[in-house]
């Protein structure tokens, strides 16, 4: 029954949609005032059905009910609680479900919470999301039931991969998700403001939070996903620019991009057409990325759910609702204002800069992710991978983070250029002191992108706290200090990149008991390799006493695990964090006459990447806490206004 | 129309660009295998130690001595290349020579292979470090070369040979007689 | 994207009690004396695509075949071979889908103008923009 009544819901859900799309046409194009008074209720119902319907799932997964076929495919009876719990949207069919939960969800808050918009785009934005949703309603139901039955039910489920049952991947794919659906409202907003024509700064500031929250998901998703892959992998990369990688690095810094010429827009009415294109773009590259990982078009082998014929849908829907959104773009943009003016030497121009540049990277990072594509088409198999994002994107995303040092301390609209260079002189100077004491004091060579990332991080660092300069800290708005820490934070993450990639030392060895190894200033001796037993695997466990000028400061142990159900070897690698950087092991394979392989890393500061990942999600937060608690006091003051008026 | 207003069908452009790329993608043969681009050219010339007690070891040098052969990569630890022993027994029967490179075996674990799935091969070389497989162009196990008279590789065929492939490999065999 | 990784984990991984009967190859994983040699081994491996993971480069895999490939490039700049050569003779023998740093050929071109054309584009577009509004502005 639970099943039955999921599946009603979500065909409820879908009706509630269509009628959503025709309530928001007729209110808008023909002014219809019934239309206008049944569109929010219809989009909180169709919310919360769909609420429902995810909840039901997940009811079903808990109670392991294996008559669902979803069920029995992915979960199992014995799985633990919290993995019977996340298998909900562990499959294509439930994150699809989740996905469209999440949307309609989002588009009741939209409905219920926004004020600040002019009614006539708050209804079209309502329309538009109804429209997309719809979309995923055929998905769903036409292509990927996740309610659907398994008669006779199987005796129990086939979901007991021990690999698959890690809390990294139960809550990451989500995350990612709901990142994705926060664009595709902000997408819905440019719709209705173009449909509209009421792109203005109360477009932006009802357009922010929205992409703001889903930018602090994305950056806290990928930031959570390198980590991730760092120590899982075992060989200390932290980045590969794996296309499943790129899929969720291309909507962020879209949204990394909209958020900041949004925020010219709310400020200073500036860059309209351009924030509205940005919009399209962020939730076009969300549905890229997860058209390129479900279809299965690039990464084949390794994909999970892929399928061609879901593949093939997705790639309607893209063309239809991104299609369509840039028709519409082109067709209406011209009759948008550009907007207030502003001088080559402001605050504006560095954040067109900086727009730029993050959309040449996406350019690029696109391009390249494609480029296999394109030539195998041609006949031509080629590989495109780190060495050519890293040569090509570094230097770009070191411009921009010049751009990031500057920016902050110019005034809107006109500055003085001499007033910048003395304002710059100081994290410049810094710059220079680090740059002469890479190059003077370290004992190898540098690489010169490295060098170049911890000079101007040093200089980002000082330069990202200039706005609390001269200050009175406690008077200054939430959002001034969300800035300055997401600021801080891409100085900390870049030092930790730089620092890695310049200062990494590796010791690969074949080891026997006893046999100590010297790396960055300490002793790496090996005790012993014994069997372990886990639950359900068996391992070989070194112990590994680690000192430093003969004070031992741990003990680790790496594993070389294998599980036998289904029988797959991995390499459990220890990563031991001091104050200025990790030792990474690794125990490989067994070698000849007792030696085991021994992989260790001195990586300084390598942990800078994830903790400046994390400000900057940090930053995002307070940012959106502040701006949250502005607009609710802005939207008050003007309603007691209006009351005083009419008291008057 | 200015150029202003041409300015904003950019992005549909490119986007229609990318559609296109994509479906076209989404609709190709995938091809998860990596093509030798050694077919052509002659067999590299690898001295090799055997591999097994029972036959001779393999020296890639004396391949042009006129008559075709395939030349088959597997290994005692691949079970692919046991589910392909009955078609290179096959093979054999109808007179074709094959010659074999054992990648990172033991002669132990190749004797008991050969005792076990069938010894189909003329000579049996070992390739303890996958060299001659790198200087093959071959990326996995199994796979069969065809390699003419004159020593030159004319077909690879990547991945178990099936009851449908014998045929096919007969055929390959023959042309290469020309 | 973690999920997926996973998966490469375990691709990569699985290989390791299935293709091989002996240890590894000597230099897979000991480093050579010469730090000057190890770092041109180190660099040249890391833009080796890896055969049979498909997705990573053979400095990053527990594949034996990459294992083997490492030992065969260690070995080989320890004889004093560039590694330009080393990649030259690879992709002779698998073509250019082996290189991840793609090469100079005239299909990979737009790969490399991409980023001066993007960059002029743009460049072009915003200076237009901001020059156009100074101008309306005197």
């Amino acid at each position: 029954m639970i099943a039955e009544a999921g599946l009603a819901a979500l065909w409820l859900a879908a009706l509630l949609a269509g009628a959503q799309l025709l309530f928001a046409w007729a209110a808008v194009a023909k002014g219809n005032a019934d239309a206008l008074r049944l569109i929010r209720p219809v989009t909180v119902a169709q919310g919360v059905l769909t609420g429902l319907a995810m909840t039901l799932l997940i009811i079903l997964f808990l109670r392991s009910d294996m008559s669902v076929y979803l069920v029995a495919a992915n979960s199992h009876s014995m799985k633990p609680f919290i993995y019977k719990f996340a298998g909900a949207w562990g499959n294509h069919e439930g994150s699809m479900l989740l996905w469209v939960a999440v949307m309609s969800l989002a588009g009741a808050a939209v409905a219920l919470f926004e004020r600040g918009l002019d009614k006539r785009t708050h209804i079209a934005t309502l329309g538009a999301q109804a429209a997309i949703s719809l979309g995923f309603y055929a998905f769903l139901l036409l292509a990927s039931n996740p309610f659907a039955r398994l008669d006779p039910a199987a005796r129990d489920g086939q979901g007991l991969n021990p690999l698959l049952q890690d809390p990294g991947l139960a809550f990451h794919p989500p995350t990612l998700y709901i990142g994705y659906v926060g664009l595709s409202v902000a997408f819905s907003f440019a719709v209705g403001a173009l449909l509209t024509r009421q792109v203005n700064a109360r477009f932006a500031r009802a357009v922010r939070p929205w992409v703001l929250a889903a930018w602090i998901l994305l950056t806290f998703g990928i930031t959570a996903g390198s980590y991730w892959a760092y120590y899982e992998l075992g060989w200390g990369g932290w980045w590969f620019w794996d296309p499943v990688e790129n899929a969720s690095l291309m909507p962020w810094l879209a949204a990394t991009a909209l958020l900041h010429s949004a925020s010219v827009l709310a400020t200073r009415d500036a860059l309209r057409a351009w924030t509205i294109m940005l919009a399209v773009v962020a939730f076009a590259m969300s549905m890229i990325g997860t058209f390129l990982v479900r279809s299965g078009i690039l990464t084949s082998v390794h994909a999970f759910a892929v399928d061609p014929t879901r593949g093939s849908f997705i790639l309607i829907l893209l063309g239809i609702y991104i299609g369509g959104a840039l028709i519409l773009f082109a067709l209406r943009a011209h009759t948008v204002n550009e907007g207030a003016r502003f001088d080559p030497v402001s605050r504006e121009a560095m954040l067109v800069i900086n727009n730029l540049l993050l959309c040449v990277i996406l350019a690029l990072v696109l391009i390249g992710t494609l480029y296999p594509l394109l030539t195998e088409m041609m006949g031509v198999r080629v590989s495109v991978g780190p060495p050519y994002f890293n040569t090509i994107i570094g230097p770009i995303a070191l411009a921009l983070m010049v751009v990031l040092v500057i920016g902050p301390m110019l005034r809107w609209r006109k500055d003085d250029a001499k007033l910048l260079l003395r304002r710059a002189a100081v994290p410049g100077g810094l710059a220079l002191l680090a740059l002469i004491a890479i190059v003077g004091l370290s004992s190898r060579a540098v690489g010169l992108l490295p060098t170049l990332g911890l000079a101007v991080a040093a200089a980002l660092a000082l330069a990202s706290l200039a706005p609390l300069w001269k200050r009175n800290l406690l008077r200054t708005p939430l959002f001034t200090y969300g800035m300055v820490i997401a600021h801080f934070g891409c100085a900390v993450s870049l030092a930790g990149m730089a620092s890695e990639s310049a200062f990494s030392s590796e010791r690969l060895a074949a080891a026997k008991p006893g046999d100590t190894y010297e790396i960055a200033g300490m002793t790496v001796r090996l005790d012993s390799v014994m069997p372990f037993a886990g639950p359900n695997w068996t391992a070989m466990q070194a112990a590994l006493t680690v000192s430093k000028d003969g004070r031992v400061i741990g003990v680790a142990h790496p594993q070389a695990r294998f599980f036998s159900d289904p029988p797959t070897p991995t390499t459990e690698s220890v990563q031991m964090t001091r104050w200025n950087g990790q030792l990474y092991l690794v125990l490989g394979e067994a070698l000849e006459d007792g030696r085991w392989q021994l992989r260790i890393w001195w990586k300084p500061f390598v942990t800078f990447i994830w903790l400046g990942g994390g400000l900057i999600a940090l930053g995002g937060v307070l940012a959106l806490i502040g701006r949250v608690r502005r607009e609710r006091r802005n939207s008050k003051a003007q309603a007691s206004a209006a009351a005083a008026m009419v008291a008057a | 129309m200015n150029k202003r207003l041409l300015i904003l069908w950019v992005p549909l452009i490119a986007y229609l660009i990318f559609l296109v790329v994509a479906s076209l993608g989404l609709n190709r043969d995938q091809q998860q295998v990596v093509q030798s681009r050694m077919i052509g050219k002659p067999v590299p010339g690898i001295d090799l130690p055997a591999a097994s007690s029972m036959k001779p070891a393999l020296s890639t040098k004396q391949m042009a001595d006129g008559k075709p052969r395939l030349l088959n990569v597997f290994a005692s630890w691949c079970v692919p290349c046991a589910a392909e022993a009955p078609q290179l027994a096959q093979l054999a029967q109808r007179g074709v020579r094959i010659d074999a490179v054992a990648i990172r075996d033991a002669r132990p674990d190749v004797d008991a292979f050969l005792k076990r799935h069938g010894d189909p091969f003329q000579r049996i070389g070992l390739d303890a470090r996958s060299t001659l497989q790198f200087y093959l162009g071959s990326s996995g196990v199994p796979e069969t070369f065809v390699v003419d008279g004159k020593g030159i590789i004319r077909y690879q065929h990547i991945g178990y040979i099936g009851p449908q492939d014998v045929e096919m490999l007969m055929q390959k065999l023959r042309e290469a007689e020309t | 994207m973690s999920r997926l990784l996973l998966f490469f984990a375990l691709f990569l991984a699985f290989p390791a009690f299935a293709q091989t009967a002996l240890p590894p190859a000597p230099y897979a994983d000991r480093q050579l004396d010469d730090p000057a040699m190890e770092a041109k081994a180190t660099a040249l491996m890391h833009t080796i695509r890896c055969l049979t993971c498909q997705s990573q480069s053979i400095a990053d895999s527990n594949a034996s075949m990459a294992s083997d490939m490492r030992s065969e490039i260690r070995e080989r700049i320890a004889r004093g071979e560039e590694p330009e050569h080393i990649r030259a003779w690879l992709i002779e023998r698998y073509g250019d889908w082996i290189s991840y740093q793609p090469t100079v050929e005239p299909i990979l071109w737009p790969l490399w103008a991409a980023p001066l054309l993007l960059l002029g584009a743009g460049g072009a577009l915003a200076y237009g923009r901001i020059r156009r509004r100074r101008n309306a502005k005197s």
